[in-house]
């Protein structure tokens, strides 16, 4: 398995980037005064003044991947999820789960290494060896039952520790809102995920891991495509979404 | 634990203290937040919510309500209704949920209220609020959502729509049929039970209103009131807004993991926001909904209220400038700038003074008076009533309103007293 999924999902990302222009322009100027404008309310910096606005120079394509995710989500992904959910019993359900972050803070070790983080590298280290060994191969979080923080560090946080700044906002196809500088992140993160599952499962048993991993994640993940409720959820979500990667690297 | 143990046993030694001292004038009530806008913000703490179960089966489902319409491409996902059930396996009692303002069918409050009232045998058909984008696009007949009489009618429409599925589908037996509804949803309850006595296809045997306007337009104007105590003024909605978003990340990074039970709790604590900020916050809360609905419905019938009406919006458009001017206005401007005028100039609708008194359940109170079948629960220090307003309860339901003393706009709806009443109302 040379190419892995994620690989695969960053060239299509960087192909449509090199193919789609950005997003159409709003031209106002044409168009009979609706009953509130911009230019009756709105004070004139309101665009400078806007706290919720995010770099988003790849807007047309970003909403393009935005709405494949809908359909991938909606038509793939859910219903796969939900058969998963229908054929394994609650608490494989959650033992799947805890193996699979099991190896995810093997990752978070190796990243707060990277970030010189003392007290994030001693806890998700003290987690690997708890639910290693009593935790039964990490099926059970016992780390979580001795009280050990479980602390989330992954490549574009590593990065954005050492001043890399967030770049362009980007839309990965299924896996959802990023930036640039996370996108790139998640290429080591996933080789060092890749190699843990091929070292346990073999190199055709790592390809079924990834997709049990991906549909217990899915299964553990409330959102919904256009459910919110929002009017303006891509741009709610784009900003959350920032907001809280900013949160997550100061953190 | 201890910390529970250690609450317990304050809240009952300070019931008796205050038992002994009035002699006995009412039971204590032990819902522990007094202040009106903590409580709505806050909600219940988790030590003192009903004992509900964890999980149930309660799934998300569409049904297309207008199978010919065109809908905005904006809003292409939201073709079919989306509404939430959970059945039981065995004849049962139904219940309908209406949500409050801007909320969904599977929001926190409709979910809470569907554990609930599974677990004490009903099946639930949950719905969302017509003022919930998904309902105006793909439910409401006008489009044009707030209407007393015509939210009614397009929650009657989609309410028999999903009973013939469940009979024919889910082939499930039920014994009867109840309503129930928060805030918003409670004053929708009361219009639903009304237009029932004339469709008769449900027969409801209880309805329940929970927190429910009296005037549609005073509660409006005191959220809209709310939303001005923003530091600075309304131009600074965007970064108060912001401000709030990363305050409560500051809780959340010291926090060691997720987004618990308490957050809201503990945020409220560690941020030690003052009486103006938490109604501040409770305006824009609503200010984000109301921009949702009301974007949608402007959408939807090519008003021109903040979209030109040439302008051709679709599903990747840019829609960051119109969202600013859109969460720039409230739910007055909606009231008085559009929604008034399309039912004048649609409907004939009479005066704006006619027109907002009919708004009401003023407007139905002889209805209200003589159904022993409604029942009402309510706050005194409801946050969305005028002063004096609450009276209106009093007066016209008598011995069917239970009003509690405090818990604010539906802050105490998960508190264990409440959600017992709410049950017995339907199970006694």
């Amino acid at each position: 398995m040379i190419i892995k999924f994620s690989h695969a999902v960053l060239l299509i990302t960087v192909f449509l980037m090199t193919a789609c222009s950005t997003g159409p322009a709003m031209q106002m100027e044409n168009y009979s005064e609706p009953v509130f404008s911009a230019d009756r309310i709105l004070p004139e910096d309101a665009a400078e003044r806007s706290a919720s606005s995010v770099y988003d120079p790849w807007q047309g394509m970003n909403r393009r991947i935005y709405n494949f995710n809908y359909h991938f989500d909606r038509y793939v992904f859910l219903p796969a999820t939900r058969g998963y959910q229908n054929v394994t019993p609650d608490i494989a359900e959650a033992g799947v789960s805890n193996f699979f972050d099991n190896l995810r803070d093997v990752n978070t070790f190796l990243n707060s290494v990277l970030q010189l983080a003392p007290k994030k590298s001693a806890q998700s280290l003290g987690r690997v060896a708890v639910n290693t060994t009593i935790g039964l191969l990490g099926l059970i979080d016992a780390a979580t039952m001795f009280g050990i923080d479980r602390p989330v560090e992954d490549f574009g946080q590593t990065l954005g520790r050492w001043g890399v700044g967030a770049g362009p906002f980007l839309m990965v196809p299924v896996l959802g809102p990023s930036s640039l500088r996370d996108g790139i992140g998640l290429i080591p993160d996933t080789m060092v995920n890749s190699y843990l599952k091929e070292e346990i499962f073999g190199d055709d048993g790592a390809m079924a891991a990834s997709v049990v991993d991906a549909l217990s994640t899915r299964s553990n993940t409330q959102f919904r495509y256009y459910e919110t409720g929002s009017a303006f959820e891509y741009e709610t979500v784009r900003w959350l979404w920032t907001t809280k990667r900013e949160l997550d690297i100061a953190k | 634990m201890v910390k529970h143990l250690l609450l317990r046993s304050c809240v009952v030694g300070l019931g008796l203290l205050l038992a002994t001292s009035s002699w006995g004038a009412t039971e204590e009530y032990g819902y522990p937040i007094k202040d009106k806008y903590v409580a709505t913000v806050v909600g219940t703490p988790s030590e003192y919510w009903a004992d509900l179960p964890k999980k149930i089966p309660f799934h998300t489902r569409r049904v297309s309500i207008f199978p010919d319409r065109q809908i905005p491409d904006a809003f292409f996902a939201d073709s079919a209704l989306l509404y939430s059930v959970a059945l039981q396996n065995k004849a049962a009692p139904l219940i309908f949920l209406i949500a409050g303002t801007g909320s969904s069918h599977n929001g926190g409050t409709n979910k809470q209220q569907a554990k609930a009232f599974y677990q004490a045998g009903f099946h639930v058909v949950s719905l969302s609020s017509p003022t919930f984008s998904n309902f105006v696009i793909s439910a409401s007949s006008t489009g044009v959502p707030g209407h007393a009489e015509h939210d009614a009618e397009d929650l009657y429409r989609a309410m028999e729509k999903i009973h013939t599925i469940l009979l024919d589908k889910d082939d499930i037996e039920i014994t009867g049929f109840n309503l129930t509804g928060y805030s918003l949803g409670g004053f929708n309850s009361a219009y639903v039970a009304k237009l029932d006595e004339q469709r008769k296809s449900f027969n409801f045997d209880r309805v329940l209103l929970i927190n429910p306007p009296v005037s549609l337009y005073n509660s409006i104007s005191l959220l809209d009131r709310m939303a001005e105590n923003i530091p600075g003024g309304i131009d600074n909605f965007d970064l108060f807004f912001n401000d709030l978003v990363r305050g409560f990340g500051e809780v959340y990074k010291r926090s060691s993991g997720d987004l618990g039970d308490n957050f809201l709790y503990d945020a409220y604590r560690a941020l030690d926001l003052k009486n103006e900020e938490l109604a501040a916050l409770i305006g824009v809360a609503f200010r984000l909904s109301s921009a949702s609905m009301v974007f949608a419905s402007d959408l939807m019938t090519d008003f021109g209220y903040v979209k030109p009406k040439e302008m051709k919006v679709n599903r990747h458009t840019d829609l960051q400038p119109l969202a600013r001017v859109v969460y720039r206005l409230g739910f007055t401007d909606y009231y008085h700038e559009y929604f008034y005028p399309y039912y004048r100039d649609n409907e004939n609708a009479g005066s704006r003074d006619a027109f907002v008194k009919s708004e009401s359940l003023t407007h139905i109170q002889d209805y209200l008076r003589n159904s022993p079948k409604i029942t009402v629960m309510h706050n005194e220090n409801d946050i969305i009533l005028e002063p004096g307003e609450i009276d209106f309860f009093r007066e016209v339901f008598g011995d069917r309103a239970k009003i509690y003393p405090y818990g604010g706009h539906c802050g105490n709806m998960s508190y264990r007293d409440n959600v017992a009443h709410m049950i017995n109302t339907f199970t006694r």
